[in-house]
């Protein structure tokens, strides 16, 4: 658990990447692409080589954030269900691989915003229940939460999580330009008609991140309080000691605590359905890098049928979710925020750069976005790989061999320094039409004229 | 063919007209959203203290809590301010780019 302040830090940081995206990115990503984020970088590039490394990136960055999923999905079903960890993992691997074969993304897509809708209205039911617990009063709440909070006072500084400089200014570059990285959130803008409703859904989305975001920092100050003192919520009942379900489950407890086994169980179907719809949207997001990028533009040249390419999908999406529960399983131990933390950085670092170099930049070349798109993710995922959190506490070497948890202060630069020297360095005759084909893509990504229709994928 | 029609909007001084306008917009939006947030994430790395401070005097509300409530407000605000401005005003001078290309296109 992300605890107090440093929680709310977090979330303004995944919040402030969505304005960005829709200031710079949401229209030309709308007017240039039609199924995934590929089609932006390939518009004038090399299509087989561009392809692959964003498909390889996508898997890389889809891996990634399934971690995170899968341990909250894995804890929650054990917490429900008083199933063995390894058990639930894999009952929501198998769910996942069903849903995504046999949904695809319109169902996903209904299923998000249905789950939306109710997730915002049981968070804040929990939330009014809990904060009327203390009239309603911040001050009161705040108060209450640093006396009994172990961290005291401290609670509301930041702390632990970004614990030096560097630490924090790498998660907020992460948090913020992972957003506008991320396969499965880039996928979306190709769902929508036309620019105009790419806006609309960026405003509407933005607008329920935002409230939700202090809807949690509302629940969790009053878990502190109600959780924090109640017996019945730990193991063998001490207060202070090990919370059951871990940590990553006060919420489910305060649900409990304020409405009882009712708004427990319809808050914990409610999260349930999240953690699915996300994993589904991921593992949709990873199998269309490899059925639509991989298989049919690299390996088949465009000439696969519609038919063969959702088959290469499905059996895609099934490898996916055994990887996902493979994953899941070696995690276990993992702090859910700090995963997708890290998730977030690698996208920052392994597709963002590309992306917006090839919209913005006329001079980028195949080469060029080949050395920054490669160079970004190998760097980001050493940096993890080296960093204490996989180093030393899953590989269980003695120290770190890079010494801070968060990537993207340090691979983001070298992406864009890659990128931009060997865009520079290429001389070919292939260089120079890619930098001429530039101006039509310009055009069309500022008008949207020949955009591609909303694909239901 | 498209080609031809690409060509014919670029050199249209209203596109010129779109993407000067549009670019400074977004880019003044975007400066300002970045500009904060790095500013208090730079606040959070050097003097993560000055953010835990009261607002008054025997307050439990901290600085840090209300600076990043106006943050979350401001930004959604400024979110619908180009949302606004982009779907009326940009959106009606970019059809009638594609409108008039057309046209020179019969």
């Amino acid at each position: 658990m992300v605890k107090g302040y440093d929680g709310y830090i977090y979330m303004l940081a995944f919040f402030a990447g969505w304005p960005i995206i829709l200031f710079l990115m949401a229209e030309r990503l709308r007017n240039l692409g039609k199924f995934t984020f590929s089609d932006i970088t390939a518009y004038r590039l090399d299509q087989g080589k561009v392809r692959t490394m964003a498909a390889i990136s996508s898997l890389v960055v889809v891996c990634f954030y399934l971690i995170a999923q899968m341990v909250g999905a894995g804890q929650l079903i054990k917490l429900l269900f008083g199933l063995e960890y390894n058990v639930a993992i894999f009952a929501v691997g198998i769910l996942m691989m069903v849903y995504v074969t046999f949904g695809g993304m319109v169902a996903t897509t209904w299923v998000q915003i249905i789950k939306a809708c109710m997730l915002l209205a049981g968070g804040t039911l929990v939330m009014v229940l809990a904060f009327s617990q203390f009239n309603f009063s911040f001050a009161t709440l705040v108060e209450k939460a640093s006396s009994l909070h172990k961290l005291g006072p401290k609670l509301m500084y930041p702390g632990s999580l970004l614990a030096d400089p560097v630490t924090a200014i790498s998660l907020g570059l992460g948090l913020m330009f992972g957003t506008a990285g991320l396969p499965h959130i880039l996928m979306r803008f190709f769902t929508v008609t036309d620019a105009k409703e790419a806006r609309k859904s960026v405003l509407y989305a933005s607008g329920f991140v935002a409230y939700f975001f202090n809807v949690i920092f509302i629940m969790g100050l009053c878990g502190i309080i109600i959780v924090g003192q109640n017996p019945e919520f730990f193991e063998a009942g001490k207060v202070g000691g090990k919370m059951i379900g871990g940590g990553n489950m006060v919420a489910m407890h305060l649900s409990k605590a304020v409405g009882g086994d009712m708004l427990l169980g319809f808050l914990a179907a409610v999260a349930f359905a999240t953690i699915l719809a996300v994993v589904s949207g991921l593992a949709l997001a990873g199998a269309s890098a490899i059925s639509h990028d991989l298989y049919a533009r690299v390996i088949k040249k465009g000439t696969a049928t519609e038919a063969s390419e959702i088959r290469v999908s499905k059996i895609a999406t099934i490898c996916l979710g055994f990887v996902a529960i493979i994953l899941g399983i070696l995690f276990e131990k993992q702090n859910i925020a700090f995963m997708v933390g890290l998730a977030f950085g690698v996208a920052a670092a392994a597709n963002f750069p590309v992306l917006i170099l090839s919209m913005y930049w006329k001079g980028l070349t195949t080469r060029g976005a080949l050395f920054g798109g490669y160079g970004g993710l190998v760097s980001a995922v050493l940096f993890v790989l080296f960093s204490k959190s996989v180093w030393v506490d899953v590989l269980h070497n003695p120290a770190p061999l890079f010494p801070y948890t968060q990537p993207a202060l340090f691979a983001m630069p070298i992406a864009f320094l890659l990128a931009y020297i060997f865009s520079k360095t290429d001389t070919s005759v292939r260089a120079g039409k890619e930098i001429e084909a530039f101006e039509d893509q310009y055009v069309r990504a500022q008008t949207g004229f020949g955009a591609s229709s909303a694909s239901n994928h | 063919m498209s080609s031809a029609m690409y060509e014919r909007m670029r050199v249209n001084p209203k596109f010129q007209e779109l993407v000067a306008k549009r670019g400074r917009f977004a880019w003044t939006l975007a400066f300002i959203v970045l500009s904060m947030f790095y500013g208090f994430v730079m606040v959070v790395a050097f003097n993560p203290t000055a953010l835990g401070q009261p607002v008054s005097e025997g307050s439990f509300v901290t600085v840090g809590v209300v600076v990043e409530l106006f943050m979350f407000i401001f930004f959604w605000s400024l979110t619908a301010v180009y949302v606004r401005r982009a779907n009326t005003e940009f959106d009606a001078l970019t059809q009638e780019i594609v409108k008039e290309a057309w046209k020179e296109n019969k």
